[in-house]
């Protein structure tokens, strides 16, 4: 596989929430509005990049018998160094993202590149695999925040153009249930026309 | 009377997988049959009461007398991971039955959100049952803890009722699996969004 294809890989065929449906309590969580999803997925690309190189370079030191939760300690250590970056640098988004920051250690996507990627390929590779990734849950959070914010407020990344109030729904839980079925259904849609 | 009001809102109103999104992947993974969603949820419960019971003690403890509170995210994802495989371990030796019954779903709790959710809501977020904001003390917690869980229950429950029922049906084929689960999801929420403003 190419360096290329690691990157782009994410984005369709192994595409975190759209395909592989991991992840999803972030997904569904944060993504009341476009700029929140995607400073979820930026959050979650960042630990993933890091433990995903961290983990490929420790990964012949670690007993095959401890391995997981070894990995999970190696995740666990970078989401608090994001707890602290983050607390410095954009409070307001810590505020507002909450509890799905410590959250991001029990992610399913973190923890499965790692197992399935990381421990059997080199750092660069696996640093990219990271980029990969957490660019196609970026991009699926950034789209279902779109669709969501669209739809319940009547803006898009904070710019509001259409005036009077959205569907309220759409920004509430049932919205969120609803929006990503039928984005998964689209993307299952245009994916399976482009393979025919 | 605050116990009451703890527990009304963490089953209904503020229900732990319909309107605060933590351990949606066992509710949309093993919600297709209800036996396994029923074993699932007494799994879940378990784990969650004692892991937010021995986390509470650990924040309140040792980690602030230390001064390390910052580690709670490391150690709690720590002490869950140990607690799940110690309540594998005892429940193998005490209760085969119940290891039966709830065995292939413990290992499966260690990554579950919504027991490190838990466990991380009742020592930061500020509750205002019963007057001012304050933090929960351990009795509250565990109450809480264990409400969530049967809310947690309840909509798994309710949920593989629904999943079981539709897969009677005929499904386009794209909404076959996930979506249509996702949009009965969404249906379900809107539901219990109506016991919203009851606490």
């Amino acid at each position: 596989m190419g360096k290329f294809q690691l990157i782009t890989k994410g984005l369709v065929k192994e595409n975190p929430t759209f395909v592989l449906l991991l992840g999803m309590c972030p997904t569904l969580a944060t993504t009341t509005s476009a700029i929140n999803g995607m400073s979820m997925g930026l959050a979650t690309m960042f630990v993933l990049i890091l433990s995903n190189m961290a983990i490929s370079a420790i990964a012949g030191l670690i007993p095959d018998k401890v391995r997981i939760p070894s990995y999970i300690v190696v995740i666990a250590t970078f989401v608090t160094l994001l707890q602290f970056v983050m607390q410095a640098y954009t409070p307001a988004m810590y505020e507002t993202l909450g509890l799905f920051i410590p959250l991001i250690v029990v992610n399913c996507i973190v923890l499965g590149r790692a197992e399935a990627f990381a421990n059997k390929n080199s750092v660069v590779d696996s640093a990219l695999d990271g980029l990969g990734i957490g660019l196609g849950f970026t991009l699926s959070l950034t789209l279902l925040g779109l669709v969501r914010e669209l739809l319940g407020n009547g803006s898009a990344f904070g710019f509001k153009f259409i005036q009077g109030d959205g569907i309220l729904a759409f920004v509430l839980a049932p919205g969120a249930f609803l929006a990503l079925g039928y984005l998964i259904v689209l993307f299952r849609k245009v994916t399976a026309k482009k393979n025919n | 009377m605050e116990y009451i009001l703890i527990i009304i809102s963490a089953i209904f109103v503020n229900n732990i997988l319909l309107s605060q999104f933590l351990g949606v992947c066992p509710f949309l993974g093993v919600s297709n049959k209800l036996s396994t969603a029923v074993g699932m949820s007494g799994a879940v419960c378990f784990v969650i009461t004692l892991a937010t019971l021995v986390t509470y003690l650990l924040q309140y403890y040792v980690l602030n007398p230390l001064g390390i509170g910052f580690m709670q995210t490391i150690s709690f994802i720590l002490v869950i991971a140990a607690l799940v495989q110690m309540v594998e371990i005892v429940l193998k030796k005490v209760s085969p039955a119940l290891y039966q019954a709830l065995g292939i779903f413990l290992p499966l709790i260690t990554t579950n959100c919504a027991v490190l959710g838990v466990a991380l809501i009742v020592v930061t977020k500020e509750f205002t049952f019963g007057g001012e904001p304050h933090l929960l003390n351990l009795g509250e917690s565990v109450v809480y803890a264990f409400a969530t869980s049967l809310g947690f229950g309840l909509a798994m429950t309710l949920f593989a009722g629904l999943r079981e029922q539709l897969a009677l049906n005929s499904v386009p084929k794209a909404f076959k699996g996930i979506p249509i689960a996702l949009v009965t999801a969404s249906i379900l929420a809107m539901a219990f969004m109506g016991f919203s403003g009851l606490v």
